[in-house]
């Protein structure tokens, strides 16, 4: 359970940086988008670990990311089918989980190296602390920038400068949040 | 190293092929419900709709007529527009038979969350600029909707500028195939022409289908 806190992805690994400052517009998208990928991690990590010792040292890159873009593919159905508005409202983001270094990383660092289970606990982990990350700067820059949460509004939307919506608001509010959790995290 | 790189992708295709299958009836029912939803969204009461598909700038607009016991009560839309910031743009826009927007349904889009998808929301500035009105009566720039910026008078998207002009552009495109439907005849004014693909004896025998 070292991802959350200790090895947490967003403010500690710092990886996974498109999704997060792209999809984190509003606190729900934050959290589709954190689920989406926690669940192509655990299944993406349960597979490469299990397959670990056939794939060819050579070839275990390609063999990842086939395994990856097929979970991810499978995600991207399931979304369409049973979540349709999650699903339009993230958009291009979702095939984007191929390419998102987090999922590589993992099956490179732990899962070709771990059992089954281990993997699917490392994936939780990881996937978890994505997903509260996520949804801590979507609900910051919901809150600042729409003044709502979780699309309730809060009725100061009269009042919140738009910027935190925007690109540059993803930066401000995701290195403002870095530096407090690292703060907070080294007591 | 080949064989087991190509045992992989073979069950992961089989696998992405399965999922497919399963998923294949529920994502054309959710898309099927959203079309019927778009449409009582933006009709009245309605029991019967007829499907005529135009051509206008080269892309088809579809144009349903609804009614009621066989009286026309309004004509849905759809429409799309390219000029969208990612990617197409697609709504469905409800007209009275006197020519008023009843109101208009976001199908399709993919623009910035938080930004150009406000387009979809309710009660939007662009909705509230043309909602119930006659379209005829706008602020027209060459005959067409504009928003503020380029002239006209609908208020577009707070920083989604080409967003909005996309949403202008696909309510053009629909208020043209309504006009040349709800009069049974061809607008006058559209340089490229409009053709009812619906008969085979179109002006324009060249662009059928």
């Amino acid at each position: 359970m070292s991802g959350i806190v200790k090895n947490n992805p967003t403010f500690v690994l710092v990886l996974g940086m498109c999704p997060t400052l792209g999809t984190t517009t509003s606190a729900e998208n934050g959290m589709g988008m954190g689920l989406a990928t926690m669940a192509v991690l655990i299944m993406s990590n349960l597979v490469i670990s299990l397959v670990k010792n056939i794939i060819p040292d050579k070839v275990r890159i390609p063999a990842f990311i086939v395994i990856i873009a097929s979970f991810v593919t499978i995600i991207q159905m399931l979304m369409q089918a049973f979540v349709p508005a999650l699903y339009a409202s993230l958009g291009v983001f979702i095939p984007l989980i191929v390419v998102n270094c987090i999922i590589l990383g993992r099956a490179e660092a732990f899962a070709s190296k771990n059992s089954a289970f281990d993997s699917v606990l490392d994936g939780i982990g990881i996937g978890l602390g994505f997903t509260l990350s996520l949804t801590v700067i979507g609900a910051v820059r919901e809150i600042l920038g729409s003044g709502s949460f979780f699309g309730l509004s809060l009725g100061i939307s009269d009042f919140t400068p738009l910027i935190f919506v925007l690109a540059p608001g993803a930066f401000l509010v995701l290195g403002y949040l870095m530096v407090l959790f690292n703060k907070l995290a080294k007591r | 190293m080949t064989a087991v790189l190509f045992g992989i992708t073979l069950i992961a295709s089989a696998g992405v092929g399965v999922v497919n299958m399963i998923t294949l009836e529920p994502i054309a029912q959710a898309e099927l419900a959203a079309k019927t939803e778009a449409l009582n969204g933006v009709l009245p009461a309605f029991d019967e709709t007829l499907s005529d598909e135009l051509t206008i700038d080269d892309m088809i607009v579809t144009v349903h007529t609804a009614s009621l016991d066989g009286m026309t009560v309004g004509y849905a839309v759809e429409a799309i527009s390219k000029q969208g910031f990612g990617g197409p743009v697609s709504l469905m826009v409800g007209f009275t038979p006197a020519g008023e927007v009843i109101n208009v349904n976001v199908l399709k889009q993919t623009e910035t969350p938080g930004l150009g998808t406000k387009m979809a929301d309710e009660g939007n500035p662009l909705i509230n600029s043309i909602k119930g009105q006659q379209l005829e009566q706008k602020k027209l720039v060459g005959g067409k909707l504009a928003v503020t910026k380029d002239g006209g008078d609908v208020d577009a998207l707070t920083a989604a500028t080409i967003s909005s002009r996309a949403y202008v552009d696909a309510i053009n495109r629909a208020w043209m195939a309504f006009k040349s439907v709800s009069t049974g005849e061809m607008p006058a004014d559209t340089a490229s022409g409009a053709t009812r693909t619906s008969e085979p004896e179109a002006q324009e025998g060249g662009q059928n289908e």
